[in-house]
């Protein structure tokens, strides 16, 4: 099992990633996205950070680079991806996941901890988790508010693809609880497969016990599930 | 083959919130400018090469609708003209 975490020029949460994974026991490599996958890659993650430096829209760029086609085809033969921050807009940019991340609704970067109710239990991402259960991972973002099409949103909804959602300490799925305008409060989704996951907050940067919380474990566990 | 300027405008979708136009409005009524509603909108000035403006207009609607626009918030339109 060894998850390729792909960096691109301005991507800067790889090596938080790295050591996340590596204290879960999870082996990873840092992959530059110029050379391409390597042979017996078994998981992908795409990290944080400003690839290309948020011009155009955030991902978009990257999103579009070789390496994507060859992440596209190894997750259709069911390797198991998450993108985490610029790497969930990356995802959403490449179609991997539906909808897109845009700029927050206040208009400002938002670097604070936030609470996520658990949507869907069941997901290799979230198998750690209850359904209902709330956790605490943080967030910095400038553009991660989600928007879907209606119709985009109810399908996520009714096929429960929705991970995670923005709520307040209670779990109560609120405006005031939602830090970024994200339609419906979504902080997180899965692809057409479950395992293909990206949400916003960052559960890399709290997964080591001495930075303090350690709620994001579950969801880098989704590698080993997968 | 003639020379073209392909114009690609893409314009946040009719009710897509725009946080940074919302910004911008509210910035023109602090300098105390009286304004209904502000739009922005990206505009890509693409110089080519090709055989018909119906080509160039073709060639700019595929880049835009692989990369400049993005169909979930977008909508774009196209305008070609010869360049001197």
């Amino acid at each position: 099992m060894t998850v390729a975490i792909v960096r691109f020029g301005g991507s800067n949460c790889d090596r938080d990633a790295a050591r996340a994974l590596a204290h879960l026991g999870i082996d990873a490599d840092l992959v530059w996205y110029e050379d391409g996958l390597p042979e017996g890659t078994t998981g992908v993650l795409l990290p944080g950070g400003f690839s290309y430096g948020d011009y155009l829209r955030a991902g978009a760029m990257a999103a579009r680079t070789p390496i994507m086609e060859e992440v596209r085809e190894a997750v259709s033969e069911g390797v198991p991806l998450l993108g985490v921050c610029n790497g969930a807009q990356i995802g959403c940019e490449s179609g991997l996941t539906p909808g897109i991340f845009t700029v927050n609704e206040g208009a400002r970067f938002q670097c604070e901890p936030v609470f996520l109710r658990v949507e869907n239990g069941e997901t290799p991402w979230t198998r750690a988790y209850e359904e209902g259960e709330v956790i605490e991972l943080p967030i910095a973002h400038g553009e991660g508010r989600f928007e879907a099409t209606e119709e985009e949103l109810a399908t996520l909804e009714r096929e429960g693809r929705i991970l995670f959602r923005y709520c307040d300490r209670e779990g109560r799925v609120t405006d005031e609880a939602n830090p970024n305008g994200s339609a419906g409060n979504v902080a997180g989704v899965v692809g057409d497969s479950e395992r293909v996951a990206v949400l916003m907050p960052h559960p890399e940067r709290a997964t080591l016990p001495d930075l303090g919380r350690t709620d994001g474990v579950g969801v880098l566990r989704g590698f080993a599930e997968s | 083959m003639t020379a073209y300027t392909a114009t690609v405008t893409v314009r946040l979708k009719s009710g897509v919130l725009d946080p940074e136009a919302e910004t911008t409005r509210r910035a023109l009524e602090r300098l105390e400018f009286d304004l209904d509603a502000l739009r922005a909108a990206d505009v890509f000035e693409i110089d080519l090469e090709a055989d018909s403006s119906d080509d160039a207009e073709r060639r700019a609607r595929e880049m835009a609708e692989r990369l400049l626009a993005n169909p979930t918030i977008h909508d774009y339109e196209i305008a070609v003209r010869e360049r001197e």
